[in-house]
């Protein structure tokens, strides 16, 4: 048991300081304003405070830390993209993911498990090899595998999915790895707090006040802040917020759903993702199988739940480890995926001047907390887009410049 | 074991005497009668530590017999994680508990109680995250979670899925939901009424108060309901989850039912709430509730004496009927200061039982090894403090609380019911339900009996009444004169072990540290302990952990809200969910000919296709090779029936076309064909086909084979938003498609048809109509493989005849089947394009070298706009056929390879192929602008690392003057 436990028994009290500061009411001025508490907005601010002294800052929102897709997603963290913008973007992601739990002196439960993008007919085969071939050359471990590997590796998985969709190879990317997706926010969260950020929790945004194309406040459920610098980071609410300042982008919200079995003894150490059955499959530290699928196929904002996202995702899933039909779901849920039409993100500058954008995470956001956090807060203090973020542009898209990631993050998310 | 805690016989007993059952638990034997639950059995055989505890590993008994909690978890052969208290006993069973380490006596991570202050609430967020000793402590944690074992042999189970409709349908068959449904189905409604337990009658049957006659409402109103015609009641079955429109997932031990009603209501009822006090998780410590489906449903005794812990008139009653089925009733003790006594404790006091008011019990004692509880110490409580100093003990052999309720209103929440605070009851009732959607009884904050079946008469008929029968009644539902629920049932001791939530280990201590650190709203709170997060998703402990909160923020209840309430109301088995899977496999008419001829099957979207035909002797590049020798040479024949086929007809339908595709179609002579490209709105390449002409008016066009359902459900889609005067059919499966392509097809053509084939009444892109063996059929002069051909659709149902009358008139030219493989070789050596293969998700016309079939001057196309503005800007890619050195040895690269100038990604290979006839290996690749000049090298990177230097080469790479498949100019 590690010496840091002692700690708790040898202190009277519970020895543990409160992360979140409460703040009375906000300051009427502000350097910069963060909409939205997830981990995108905290990352930001833990940023924007520790790499560049900017701590006048102050984070909104709606409901409470985390709450969003932060809270949502099935937390899968990989870089095995196809464009190679997307691949050194994840992979810078990926390298700081790693130090996160000691940068934050947070047990982040960070497990690198390693990753399987199963292939089920030749042409998926033919996109992994891309893949593979687009990480190596950017430095990524991928491979792709073939059957006897996977048999090696994942025995208990039938390779020949009830004799349905056999699996003739994989990508393999030995980087994959999980998190505990709350503590996350909790980190970022204290990390900026106790820099002197504030974070306001139910604190919505009415309005935003823009002034001769310059970005002047944010009207607020609890009062005016003048501020000169905001950064937008609400994942499925993005086009309500860009509904404020008249700001158009081609985000369509879809619900992405996922579940969770109770919990069991372990048996699946890797992260296995079937893009032709739409399934992925995790097993967390606590035991639970952590199950997702594709996009729900329409347009919707709403977080409701479908009765037939669980019996397909069920059907499939039993397809490869037929052996779970006696294991239960316990919970199914949903969030909202602000989805762009080439699968990649919408980060940077806007029309706007002052107001900048992190949006269009769809499905694989969480991978991308904390990069994003530091181009963006790079990018805030610069008034000029990472380098690492310019594939990223909103303008990409009147442009024609896009940057096709669907290949890649259609169902792996 | 013997049955010494079985009571003599009770009427409406839900077990049968008549049938023993043996059974095995942790390797001892036991035996229980048919009817029994697993811990039903146990607790009757004197069996009190049923399993684990999650986190410290503490022995754990019945609590609330009702699947509110998971304490008693066991593993049954193959299926893990069975619910003890509700599963049914069954002959043979050999049970054990879950997450014990070699038995749940003994059970070394017992240790992990006593260590218990070395890990407070989120303690693992706080340590273990050295980065070299990480991995090894995750594994310890997963060794330690987790409940159940997997068994990875078990067998998919296959189950059935059942359909249901109905106008009202009520979840809850006890007294509210009973009356309701007479309501309702007194007025004319179809009802179904469901409930999870075994039997209907909820809490009717078993919170009596020691008289059995006090059941008699209740079973006259279930007399009522089973004999009426348009009533169905079903037990053993749960409301797992509501979804939009009152789609409701029954779930039974056998199968899911999906239940459509007209409207819903819910009479879930209420979970009864544990107290918190020290050590109130021992086994022994149960809900009054538990106690009472102990003592009537099963006949088992919970215990010998009891103190009895109330806060509400229920505990009274339960005392009562304690003393009536031989339990001594060793203390009442009550956590108000003042109330109106009820009858029930007028009766008690009048048989001298022991009862103290404004008292708590501040810890169950245990006995010695912790495995039951020795007494009760009790103190003084006023403003929800317990006073140390008046502590004394009292022993017993069981606790039973009864000090309040919280809604079952699961399945309101998921309906989107806004839910509000009533002080009266001290609980969550409805505020305002959504349309079609109601509630009765305890879930909506009604206690008393009486007040019960009128609210249930009351919800009922409104339900009727929504959907059309009768008209609502006016029912007066008298309001409760007293609170139920206790509104702070909690104990602190400096000692903790004080459980809040039994699934997660939680201590009211953890919560007090959590809102230290700052996790004092409602779902930080949650997620940072993980109150409810566990199986039985916080039915006996969210309600506490909201008091909780609201105590420690010092807030009302109703500011601090509750968390979500998500599906499922119960865990739901995945084979359940799953049913039997759908899996749609298609066939052409003429799968049986290719198997008989040794085709190699290969999925293409939900068709199977050949891949090649399998020769004796010969691999399979063998079989290959010679397929398209066949071709090159001779005649082959393929089924191309999976290709998607449309028809449009009407007045518009060239204008319709005209806009949906790049090139031109109205000025299509009829007869004729054209190649087809489609773009989506952002110009990318979509897919592409050949459109022919039939009449002014009417046009057959194929689309891929992978796109066939996607286009046509497009093409319906915007047909439907242009109101164009025109119709679209898809013919996919109706017709039969086959290719034959060869120098000598022709001639076997001639063999088989009447038609003029001369190059003048046919010519090449033309299409006909005629007969082929008899059949009618259209055919058209195109070829994807570079030979002379034709592709002849006729009406599925003969497509076996015209495959055998093609077979068999090609047989004096040697004609043989040819495969998948061998027309993607032949295509490639003609340079065509696979749309999907070659092109990629941001691949233009331009790009693709299919400029030329682009009418940028047409009015309109899909995808235009976006070209335009395309056109104008630099190329950033294009498609070039490439060859590779003749003498090239090594491996050979492979589709998806990349192309490599001067250090950088400057391409792919798209497809790549070994060509005998030209004897070299040919391919296209998607390369900058600068490597796609003729005659220009490139690199490409293989898997090993290496360079392979390929040159850019015009294509068709065969026959570049078209010699082969059209006649001579």
């Amino acid at each position: 048991m590690p010496w840091r436990l002692l700690r708790f028994v040898t202190s009277g009290k519970h020895p543990e300081p409160q992360m979140f500061t409460h703040h009375d009411g906000l300051k009427k001025v502000y350097d910069a304003v963060i909409i939205g508490a997830g981990g995108h907005g905290l990352a930001a601010a833990y940023y924007l405070a520790r790499d560049h002294g900017m701590t006048n800052v102050c984070v909104l929102e709606k409901g409470y830390i985390g709450g969003g897709n932060t809270g949502r997603n099935t937390t899968i963290i990989r870089s095995n993209y196809i464009t190679p913008e997307g691949v050194q973007f994840y992979d810078t992601s990926v390298k700081l993911w790693q130090d996160l739990s000691q940068d934050f002196d947070l047990n982040l439960f960070y497990a690198t498990r390693g990753h399987y993008t199963l292939a089920h007919t030749d042409a998926a085969l033919r996109t992994m090899r891309w893949r593979a071939e687009v990480n190596k050359h950017c430095g990524v471990e991928s491979e792709v595998v073939g059957p006897e590997e996977l048999r090696r590796e994942i025995p208990m998985m039938d390779m020949s999915c009830g004799g349905h969709a056999p699996i003739i190879g994989a990508l393999y990317h030995a980087p994959g790895a999980i998190a505990r997706h709350d503590a996350v926010a909790w980190g970022y969260g204290r990390g900026a707090d106790q820099r002197g950020v504030q974070i306001h929790q139910q604190t919505e945004v009415l309005g935003i006040e823009v002034t001769a194309g310059r970005v002047s406040g944010v009207r607020t459920s609890r009062g005016f802040i003048a501020t000169s610098k905001v950064l937008c980071a609400v994942a499925g609410s993005t086009p309500r917020i860009l509904d404020m300042i008249g700001v158009r982008s081609p985000i369509y919200i879809h619900p992405l759903q996922a579940m969770v079995s109770e919990p069991m003894k372990p048996w699946l150490d890797p992260i296995l993702v079937s893009g032709s059955l739409h399934v992925y499959i995790s097993q967390s530290a606590r035991g639970e199988l952590v199950l997702g699928a594709s996009l729900d196929p329409y347009e919707l904002h709403s977080t409701r739940s479908t009765l037939d996202f669980t019996e397909g995702l069920a059907a499939h899933m039993l397809e490869l480890f037929p052996f779970l039909s006696h294991v239960k779901i316990v919970r199914q849920w949903a969030g909202m995926a602000d989805m762009t039409p080439d699968f990649a993100p919408i980060m940077g500058k806007t029309p706007i001047e002052g107001f900048y954008l992190d949006a269009g995470w769809g499905t694989w956001g969480f991978k991308a907390t904390p990069v994003s956090g530091k181009t963006m807060a790079h990018t805030m203090v610069t008034d000029t887009p990472h380098p690492l973020i310019t594939g990223f542009s909103l303008d990409r898209f009147r442009n024609y410049a896009l940057t096709g990631e669907k290949g890649a993050a259609s169902v792996g998310h | 074991m013997s049955n010494n805690h079985r009571l003599p016989r009770l009427p409406g007993e839900w077990i049968d005497r008549a049938h023993s059952i043996e059974f095995e638990f942790e390797g001892k034997h036991f035996q229980g009668f048919a009817g029994d639950t697993i811990s039903s059995a146990l607790w009757a055989s004197g069996q009190r530590v049923l399993g684990r505890s999650f986190k410290y590993h503490r022995p754990r008994g019945i609590f609330s017999l009702a699947n509110h909690d998971v304490n008693g978890m066991m593993q049954w052969g193959q299926k893990l994680n069975v619910r003890a208290d509700v599963t049914l006993l069954e002959m043979g069973m050999q049970l054990s508990a879950v997450n014990t380490f070699g038995g749940l006596n003994k059970d070394p991570a017992k240790v992990l109680n006593h260590l218990s202050r070395f890990l407070p609430v989120g303690f693992y967020y706080k340590a273990f995250h050295g980065k070299r000793l990480f991995p090894r402590w995750e594994r310890v944690f997963r060794t330690l979670a987790g409940l159940g074992k997997v068994n990875l042999s078990t067998p998919r189970l296959l189950t059935p899925k059942d359909y249901a409709f109905c106008a009202v349908l009520i979840v809850g068959a006890g007294p509210s939901g009973l009356a309701a449904a007479l309501a309702a189905a007194d007025q004319g409604a179809d009802v179904v009424i469901v409930d999870e337990n075994a039997q209907a009658g909820g809490s009717g049957g078993y919170q009596i108060g020691g008289e059995l006659a006090k059941r008699e409402a209740t079973e006259a109103l279930l007399v009522r309901v089973i004999a009426h015609p348009r009533i169905r009641l079903l037990t053993g079955i749960y409301a797992a989850g509501y979804y939009t429109d009152h789609w409701i997932a029954l779930v039974d031990d056998k199968k899911m039912t999906k239940l459509r009603a007209e409207a819903v209501v819910i009479a879930a009822g209420s979970f009864e709430q544990p107290a918190v006090f020290r050590n109130n998780d021992l086994p022994g410590v149960v809900l009054g509730s538990a106690a009472q489906r102990l003592i009537y449903r099963y006949a088992v005794r919970p215990m010998q004496r009891a103190v009895v812990l109330c806060a509400n008139a229920d505990g009274y009653r339960v005392a009562l009927d304690l003393i009536v089925h031989g339990v001594m009733v060793a203390a009442i003790v009550d956590l108000r200061a003042h109330h109106q006594p009820c009858d029930a404790e007028v009766e008690l006091a009048a048989k001298g039982v022991e009862m103290h008011t404004g008292t708590c019990i501040v810890e169950a004692l245990p006995t010695p090894g912790c495995s039951g509880v020795a007494g009760a110490r009790i103190a003084a409580f006023a403003n929800g403090v317990a006073d140390a100093a008046t502590a004394r003990d009292i022993p017993c052999d069981g606790i039973v609380m009864s000090v309040g309720w919280a809604p079952a209103a699961n399945l309101l929440y998921q309906a989107g019911t806004h839910m509000r605070y009533d002080d009266l009851v001290e609980q969550f009732v409805p505020d305002a339900l959504p349309p079609g959607v109601f509630a009765c009884g305890r879930v909506n904050g009604v206690y008393d009996f009486k007040a019960r079946l009128l609210d249930g008469e009351r919800a009922g008929s409104a339900a009727a009444a929504h959907v059309g029968f009768g008209e609502k009644r006016s029912v007066s539902v008298p309001v409760e004169l007293e609170s139920s629920s206790f509104p702070w049932p909690i104990v602190a001791h400096p000692q903790g072990k004080n459980f809040v939530d039994f699934d997660e280990d939680l201590q009211l201590k953890d919560f007090e540290n959590a809102v230290q650190e700052g996790f004092d709203n409602i779902e930080l709170l949650k997620r940072f302990t993980t109150n409810g997060m566990g199986p039985s998703q916080g039915k006996h402990s969210n309600m506490n952990a909201l008091r909780i909160l609201a105590r420690l923020v010092d807030k009302h209840p109703r500011e601090v809200g509750t968390t979500t309430a998500r599906p499922f109301f119960h865990p739901v088995p995945m084979a359940l969910l799953a049913g039997r899977g759908f899996h749609p496999v298609r066939r052409t008419p003429m799968h049986l000919r290719h198997a008989a001829m040794g085709a190699y099957f290969m999925s293409a979207g939900d068709w199977q296709r050949p891949e090649y035909y399998a020769r004796q002797h010969k691999d399979r590049l063998e079989c290959i090779r010679e397929e398209v020798d066949m071709v090159r040479h001779g005649v082959g024949i393929i089924d191309v029936g999976t290709l998607g086929k449309l028809e449009i007809i009407g007045p518009q339908a060239a204008e319709f076309l005209e806009r949906v595709y790049v090139s031109r179609y109205a000025n299509l002579k009829i007869g004729m064909t054209r190649y087809a490209v489609m773009c989506d709105e952002t110009g990318v390449v979509v897919d592409d086909g050949v459109v022919a002409r039939l009449a002014e008016d009417h046009f057959y066009f194929t689309t891929t084979t992978s796109g066939a359902t996607a286009i046509y459900r497009e093409l319906s889609r915007l047909n439907t938003q242009w109101q164009m005067a025109c119709g679209i059919i898809n013919h996919t499966g109706a017709f039969a498609a086959i290719n034959l392509a060869g120098p000598q097809s022709r001639k076997v053509l001639a063999r088989v048809t009447t038609l003029d084939l001369s190059a003048a009444a046919f010519p090449y892109l033309a299409i006909r109509e005629g007969k082929v063996a008899g059949i009618p059929a259209r055919l058209m002069r195109v070829g994807f493989v570079g030979e002379w051909g034709y592709e002849i659709h006729v009406p599925a149902e003969d497509g076996v005849a015209l495959w055998d009358a093609l077979v068999a008139a090609g047989s004096p030219f040697g004609i043989r089947p040819f495969g998948v493989e061998a027309q993607r070789l032949l295509r490639l050596e003609k340079g065509h394009v696979i749309i999907g293969q070659d092109t990629d998700g941001l691949t233009t016309p331009f790009e693709a070298g299919l400029g030329w079939a682009v009418k940028m001057d047409k009015p309109f196309f899909i995808g235009q706009r976006s070209l335009q503005i395309v056109d104008k800007q630099p190329q950033r890619q294009r498609l070039v056929g490439f060859r590779l050195d003749q003498a090239h040895g090594g491996p050979a690269p492979q589709e998806c390879h990349l192309v490599i100038h001067d250090g950088a990604i400057s391409g792919r290979i798209t497809s790549i192929g070994w060509s005998h006839i030209l004897c070299a290996y040919i391919g296209l690749a998607m390369v900058t602008p600068e490597l796609a000049k003729p005659d220009q090298t490139f690199e490409i990177r293989i898997t090993d690392g290496s360079l392979v230097v390929a040159r850019v080469t015009p294509t068709p790479f065969y026959d570049p003057e078209q010699r082969q498949q059209k006649e001579e100019a």
